[in-house]
């Protein structure tokens, strides 16, 4: 059996262990959020929607996830 | 055709209503989709936070209740101290609402005044518009440093009229009247308003709209106060384009006839 390495990234401040490779939409969809309005930013910039299919996530990557909350 | 008085126009895009309104310190969005209704309002602003990884991915959104084919969803940068922040709060708010680029800066000077930092607000406010950003902007009511935004192709300037969320409506009266008589674009009162009569008073300054969130959502009936902000906003609007009377000092004048009084 090969045994998938393990990478570490930081989201929301929090660190968590993912297989590799990891894609920005499977880790949608690990964490729940398909089809939810939430956006992301990895390491300073914006992954966008059209492109969370195509983006692999790396060891240390620091990812933020946001959704719109009230407020004024 | 002109355009109906009450409407309000931001960035060559026309709105119904020159009430702007927030979305936070209600007690459910019940209540915020209640209150926002009864102000009429079209344009809405959200914050932009972290989601709470791992717990309720499936719970209700606020974009849910006031979905974008609806209003005009305004994220605004609130909580953000420094240029940078602000910027990249402001990305990832056009990202969550698939591009749409208008968007209110507001750059914190301190958690005790919650008053603008100017320096910071400059420089975020360059970089968004160069970014295509149309950025309505929070900002001290100083006519100097509201010109400077309007300069730097900010599309409406909204000068505090007293300390967020404080309620004590107009402090500065003269101050909001230059800035309003020095800039093209839009001035809308952001912060302060208390009660109704404080944004009449701002609209009968010559303001182009007021933004409010506490005075509706802490006032002990919110929808009936969203629908008394909404009538003051109008009221003001009408009685700023009617022109007021000038004001007589110490001298009264009769409003019913002086002539053919009975026993004359």
């Amino acid at each position: 059996m090969v045994e998938s390495k393990a990478m570490e990234i930081t989201i929301n401040g929090e660190s968590r262990q993912f297989p590799e490779p990891f894609t920005v939409a499977e880790l949608v969809e690990t964490l729940g959020y398909v089809g939810k309005r939430i956006a992301i930013e990895r390491n300073g910039e914006i992954v966008p929607r059209s492109r969370h299919g195509a983006v692999e996530l790396a060891a240390g990557d620091r990812l933020e996830i946001v959704v719109a909350v009230g407020g004024g | 055709m002109p355009t109906p008085i009450h409407n309000l126009t931001v960035a060559d895009k026309t709105y119904r209503s020159r009430l702007l309104v927030g979305t936070g310190k209600y007690k459910n969005f019940q209540e915020t989709r209640a209150a926002i209704d009864a102000s009429g309002a079209e344009i809405v602003t959200v914050a932009i936070r972290r989601v709470n990884i791992g717990q309720n991915p499936g719970e209700p959104n606020l974009l849910d209740v006031l979905p974008t084919s609806e209003f005009t969803i305004l994220p605004n940068t609130a909580g953000c101290y420094t240029a940078d922040d602000a910027v990249r709060t402001l990305r990832l708010g056009r990202e969550l609402l698939d591009g749409h680029p208008l968007c209110k800066l507001e750059v914190l000077g301190d958690s005790k005044t919650l008053f603008p930092n100017m320096p910071e607000t400059l420089k975020a406010a360059e970089i968004l518009v160069k970014d295509g950003f149309q950025v309505m902007v929070y900002c001290a009511d100083d006519p100097i440093q509201a010109k400077i935004l309007e300069d730097l192709g900010c599309v409406a300037v909204m000068p505090l009229a007293s300390l967020i969320g404080s309620g004590m409506g107009i402090v500065n009266p003269w101050n909001l009247r230059l800035i309003i008589d020095s800039l093209k674009v839009p001035v809308l009162v952001d912060a302060g308003v208390g009660t109704a009569s404080d944004a009449a008073i701002a609209m009968e300054l010559g303001c182009d709209g007021v933004l409010m969130n506490t005075a509706i959502a802490h006032a002990k009936d919110p929808v009936l106060m969203a629908s008394a902000m909404k009538k003051a906003v109008e009221a003001g609007r009408e009685a700023f384009l009617a022109g007021r009377m000038a004001r007589k000092y110490y001298s009264a004048d009769p409003s019913s006839p002086t002539s053919g009084l009975i026993g004359s």
